[in-house]
């Protein structure tokens, strides 16, 4: 895990997910803004898991549990796509609020991530 | 000849989208107890039997609420009222004994200090499943006896 990109990680995914939790709440239906921003922060955890499993080869070991990192990893892979798939099945003004939610869970879990693989322990 | 307010969704519409919404967060709460429960109990287990074990049974308990929370039937609305109960007085229980027996319970569990490791959450979304149940009751004695062969 890599921190600088875990906090870009963060400043994508809170706004954004604050973002479509307004629109949704305002009356918005999905569009392309919410969607992407959805499709915007699961990228981004594809690509930190990637480094999730690239960085102890280059000597950056996790301080804590690598179990309970992956299965917040993993967790959190999988919500943007289930609140996706929610807002393409049912395009109403709560499918917005809940990319927003699945968003906002996703920074949560981010940064229990970050502190089991750079604070916990050390 | 169209309707001028198409736009706007009915009433009724509207509330069970907010029940949607309940949906989610109580299945985001089942995934973090369920993936934290499993993290404890895979690593850690003999340090706590009982706390993790507590820990494992909340993770199921918010499951089943999720699920009946989804299907809109007598029997599932009775589950619904059940689990949420359970939860409720869980997190009261256990949030009242870890505040005045720190000792009882050191090891984390979803409902430690009323659910302080989930921003209270834990706490907050019993009182708002079983608002919304109470608003939207599924006729148990009215009516004739559904079908039940969808277990």
């Amino acid at each position: 895990m890599i921190e600088w990109f875990t906090w870009l990680q963060l400043a994508i995914a809170v706004p954004g997910g604050v973002l479509c939790v307004i629109l949704g709440l305002a009356g918005r239906k999905p569009t392309d803004l919410t969607m992407g921003a959805t499709a915007l922060v699961e990228l981004l955890l594809i690509v930190q898991l990637a480094a999730a499993i690239a960085a102890p080869l280059a000597g950056n070991d996790a301080t804590g549990s690598l179990l309970e990192f992956y299965t917040y990893l993993v967790s959190a892979i999988a919500l943007p796509v289930v609140a996706g798939f929610w807002a393409l099945v049912e395009r109403s003004r709560w499918s917005t609020v809940i990319l927003g939610v699945s968003s906002l869970s996703v920074a949560v879990m981010l940064y229990r991530m970050n502190q089991i693989w750079n604070v916990q322990g050390s | 000849m169209t309707k001028s307010k198409t736009e706007k969704p009915a009433p009724s519409r509207r509330v069970s989208g907010i029940g949607r919404l309940l949906i989610v967060v109580y299945g985001v709460l089942a995934l973090a107890a369920t993936g934290r429960s499993f993290v404890q109990i895979a690593s850690e287990f003999v340090d706590a039997p009982l706390a993790y074990s507590l820990s494992a049974l909340a993770a199921v308990v918010y499951i089943v609420a999720t699920v009946a929370l989804i299907k809109r039937s007598p029997r599932w609305y009775r589950i619904a009222w059940i689990t949420i109960s359970f939860e409720l007085l869980g997190v009261l229980v256990v949030g009242t004994l870890s505040l005045v027996d720190p000792a009882l319970f050191q090891h984390k569990t979803v409902w430690s200090v009323f659910g302080q490791g989930y921003g209270f959450v834990p706490l907050v979304l019993p009182l708002l499943g079983m608002w919304w149940l109470a608003r939207h009751p599924v006729s148990v004695a009215a009516g004739p006896e559904l079908p039940e062969g969808r277990a």
